[in-house]
Order: C-alpha cells, then structure tokens, then sequence
C-alpha cells in the first residue's frame, strides 16, 4: 500500500488553507414529510478524522450515505475531491465511489466468499486480473493483521476479524475517503479499541481521509480530530474533539457526553440544597459547598495541586479530574469545599483567577 | 415381473428421469431469471419498476392458479408447435417446463429476496454495477437456498410427470395407472411406487449434500 494510491483529484481548500476531499452545502433530504437531514454544511479536510455523532434517527447513516451517491440529497451541493456529485447518474457514480471505501456496522462481507476474494472484490469491479487482485488481497491482509485468514470463510472469523476483513476491502481500491457506518457498534469494547486502533494507524500511515459517524462518544474521543454533533438533520456544534469535550455548547452534546464525561454523583446531588452553605444562622459550619470546575488548556493540569496549597483548611475530590484529550489537558471536576470561613468563596476566587469555568451547585450538611 | 414387463419398467423410469431431468433443466434456466427480475423489479430491488413487476408476477400467478391436468391439456396446440407432435415423452416436456418454470421462479424469487440487503448495498458503495450485485452477491449468496429450492422443483416434477400420461407420455405414473391399476398388476403398482420413493429420496439426499457443500454461512 503506497501513499501514491491515494492521490488526490482537483480539491477544493478550506478557509484555513487545507484541500477539502468533501464539502457539502445545505444538504437536504426528506423522507415524506420528516426530514432526514434539514440543512447541512459540513467539511471534511484532507488527512483528517472527522466523527460525526447523534443519537439513532439523527440523520447520521443518511448524510453518510449521501456522500457515496448510495442517497440523493433533495437540495443542496455535494463535491467529493472538488466535483459536484449530485447530478450524477448512477453509471458516474460507479467510479467515483471506487475512491470512497466504506466499512460497516454488521460488517456486510459476503458469505459465500473467502476472506481474500472479499477484500479483491472491489479489484475484480476495477477489472484488475485474479493474479493481481489477490496478490493485493495478500499485502491488505498484512496491513490488517489476517495473514493467516486468506482462505477463511467470514462465518469462521470473529467480529473484529470481521472488521478488519471489511476495512481491508475498503481499502483495496486506493480510497481517497473512508467512510465509517457505526463500525465498532456492534463489537466488545475491547474489539472496538483495537479497530480504532488500526483505524488510526490507517490514517497515518497512509493519510487518509476518514468519516465516521457514531452514537458513542467515546470513539470519538478515541480516534477523532474533529467532530461534528448532528441532531434532528442539523449540525448543532462543531468543533477540534478537546474543545467540544471541555466546553459542549448545547444540550444534545452534554447529553451524548454524559457517559464519557464525569458528572455530579447522584448520592451528593440528592442531598444538595441550593446556595453556598454555612451562612444561615445557627448552621454548624461543618457543611460543605459543591463545586463544578472546568477548564481545558495548559492550565489545567496544575490546577487541583494549585488549589491544595490555596486552601489552608483543605478541600475534598468528589469526583473527576484531569483527562487527556489529543494532547490537551481537560480538566473537570467537583469538589467539596468547607463553608465556615469564607473558604469557599476563596476557592473560587483562586479557581477564577487561573480562568476556569466555576459552577456552584449548593451545599451539603456535613461530609458528603 | 415377466421379461418383458421389466423392459417396459425400465423404459418407463428412463422416460420419467428424462422427463424430470430436462423440464426440470429448463425451468432453472428460465425459472432463476424470472425470479431475478422478480426481486430486482419488486419495491427497493435494483431496477425497481412498479409496472414491470406487477407484469410478471400476474403472468407467474396465472400459471401456476391452473391445475397442472387442464394446462397439459389447454398446451396442447403450443406443444405441438415446438415438437411437432402432442403425444410423448417430448411433448409432454413442454407442458412441465412451462408449469416448472413459474413455480421455480417464485421459489427462487423467496431466496433471493432472503439476502442481505446490506451486502447489495456494500457492493453498490464499491462501486458494482447491477449485474455486479447479481453476479456477485444475489445468487452466490441465495446459492444453497437455490439449489434447495431446486430439489423441491425436482420432486413436484416427478410427480407431476406422472400426470402427463394422460397425453400418452410414458413415464412410471402412466406404467402404474396403465398396469398397476387398469390390469390389477399389483406388483407392477408396488414397484413403481418403491422406485418413485427411492427416486424422490435420492434427489432429496444429493440436494441436501450439494447444500451442505455451498453453505459457508455457518
């Protein structure tokens, strides 16, 4: 496999100066009178990992599947490497999608094959010779770890085996894009960290181009470099995947985030009441007050170590930390700080002062 | 079974093998396309088209409402059209291959719509072509469901061959009416049907073998 297979056509650039392999505008695309997708304007740039989530029915699988031709938009502009797809017809789709691999969910490798014969087939539709195709199956299958499956029937191989037959086969041709429908959703988290892995590793050794589209935050976190939230057709937050994690914009993000995200534990939030503590009279003063602190950058790595030499009296981690997202330190935590003694309102001070985002929740009576 | 009673046996089973073997050859060969446009036409198949589909499947459906007995009969005019005569094993060939042919097609029809619609559309995004999908996916994947599909065709042909006696066919079923029941030749009648039987399970057996032998689904 050589870099040179993957030569791009005529590419448009982004604003930013890279070549866009996919750029759509206001895609529209109803199914009666529920629109699938309502108006999107993506760009996916040349070299990246772009993970495009929503929960199922967002319109995810259907803007993926206008990129191949295998659905056409109702309005709007699709260019693949700079050419207008969408008035094509199906013959002059053919070969454009012999340069965009897909690969997924349930694998969708042919029964009746051998595992090499899956992987030459999009060869044989080029109308590369038996010899040529399966000695390419062979270097594809070394590329994806299989070496030994060549002459397996898929029934025989396990599902990330399966996975990695799929992205093979999506790779046969040269791709200048791959495609990624949900591929890791119907595998062990253990399989889909060692896909993503190979996915990754894809991308940069042979730079190529990926979309993948996924209701789980945590691949995205895992394998992307950018990643665009849709909800009910439309994009709603776009962003690098750190900055989306450190700071989500909307509601349907913070919800796809919940489970990769840490959260207010349920047992401290039961027993909240609202406003800084210890300020009533007559209250003991052994309350705590319950902070939410974020902050994404250089910064944050020091930050919980920096408040500790802060506040004298002490304060304690409820949960959350300092998390590694691409490089960049995403902290995000919840503390409990003592309310006697203006403790509280120093911390966030001090918190504010290194430019984290405090959220006070309330306080508690005693230790939580 | 006197000499020349098991001459005429044999004669007959070698006229039913015949009779079976080639309509039944020319229901496959007529029957899987049939069943292909029936799938590639039907709503979301490959070359989906309303009006075609519903096209064929009245022609389908009218074959096979009519009674195996009064189509022999009501063919008569085309069998003699193409083998120049109405009575015999040849001509009784006709009307078999033409009742075979929609029963096959509407079987093949049941197994190629059984196939995954996410490996016609992986192949779709690869870049194939419909004769790609057909050459490569409907019919090696529908493959094991054909080929027992085809036993079944088999079978109803046997049986349904004995019923083209009635236009002077030959075969074991007009040996059984004509002498097992007509002459009271009880051993006749008995020994067609233990033939027909062996017949029917040998069929049977090498469909299911050849079925296993396909099969890489599991």
């Amino acid at each position: 496999m050589s870099s040179q297979t993957l030569s791009a056509g005529p590419a448009a650039e982004t604003e930013n100066g890279q070549e866009a392999v996919v750029r759509l505008t206001d895609v529209r695309r109803h199914f009666g009178d529920t629109p699938a997708i309502d108006g999107v304007s993506l760009t996916v740039r040349k070299g990246e990992i772009l993970g495009l989530i929503g929960r199922s029915g967002a319109g995810k699988s259907t803007l993926i599947r206008c990129l191949n031709g295998l659905e056409r938009p109702d309005s709007g502009s699709i260019e693949i490497e700079g050419r207008e797809i969408t008035g094509l017809s199906e013959p002059e789709l053919q070969p454009l999608r012999r340069r965009i691999g897909m690969i997924f969910q349930h694998f969708n490798l042919l029964s009746a094959k051998t595992v090499e014969e899956n992987v030459a087939l999009p060869l044989k539709i080029e109308g590369w010779s038996r010899e040529k195709r399966l000695a390419r199956a062979a270097e594809l299958l070394e590329l994806v770890g299989l070496t030994g499956k060549a002459k397996s029937y898929p029934a025989a191989l396990s599902g990330g085996q399966k996975q990695r037959v799929g992205i093979a086969r999506a790779l046969a041709a040269g791709p200048a894009l791959l495609l990624s429908d949900e591929a890791t959703s119907a595998l062990d988290p253990e399989t889909t960290a060692s896909i993503l892995e190979l996915l990754k590793d894809i991308n940069a050794r042979l730079g190529l181009t990926i979309l993948l589209i996924t209701h789980e935050m945590e691949v995205i976190r895992t394998i992307a470099d950018r990643v665009a939230v849709i909800d009910a057709g439309l994009i709603v937050e776009e962003g690098p995947v750190w900055s989306v994690f450190a700071d989500p914009q909307t509601a349907t993000t913070q919800n796809l985030l919940a489970g990769v995200r840490p959260g207010l534990p349920q047992t401290v939030a039961a027993r909240l009441v609202r406003g800084p503590g210890g300020t009533k009279a007559g209250e003991t003063g052994a309350g705590e007050t319950i902070l939410g602190v974020d902050l994404s950058g250089p910064e944050a790595g020091t930050l919980l170590s920096g408040l500790s030499v802060e506040l004298s009296g002490g304060f304690r981690l409820i949960h959350g930390g300092v998390d590694d997202i691409q490089g960049q330190p995403v902290a995000r935590f919840f503390i409990g700080v003592p309310s006697a003694d203006g403790a509280a309102a120093q911390a966030i001070a001090y918190l504010e002062r290194r430019g984290a985002k405090v959220e006070v929740f309330g306080h508690v009576a005693g230790h939580a | 079974m006197s000499p020349v009673m098991l001459e005429l046996f044999f004669r007959s089973f070698w006229e039913t093998v015949v009779m079976t073997v080639a309509s039944g050859a020319i229901s496959l060969v007529a029957g899987l396309p049939l069943g292909l446009a029936l799938v590639a036409t039907a709503k979301g198949g490959i070359a989906e088209n309303r009006a075609v589909n519903l096209v064929l499947g009245a022609i389908v459906n009218g074959f096979r409402s009519v009674p195996f007995i009064i189509l022999l009969v009501a063919l008569i005019p085309v069998t003699r059209f193409i083998v120049g005569t109405a009575i015999g094993m040849w001509a009784a060939i006709v009307p078999l291959a033409i009742a075979a042919t929609p029963y096959y097609a509407r079987i093949a029809e049941v197994s190629l719509r059984e196939v995954d619609r996410g490996l016609i559309e992986a192949v779709r995004a690869m870049g194939g072509n419909r004769w790609t999908i057909i050459r490569e996916v409907l019919v090696p994947e529908a493959l094991p469901s054909l080929v027992a599909g085809f036993t079944v065709t088999l079978i109803t042909l046997i049986g349904a061959s004995a019923m083209a006696g009635a236009i002077g066919a030959g075969g074991l079923g007009d040996l059984a009416i004509r002498y097992g029941y007509q002459r009271f030749e009880t051993t006749v009648m008995v020994a067609v049907v233990a033939v027909l039987i062996v017949l029917v399970c040998v069929i049977q057996w090498a469909g299911d073998l050849l079925v296993e032998r396909l099969d890489h689904k599991s």
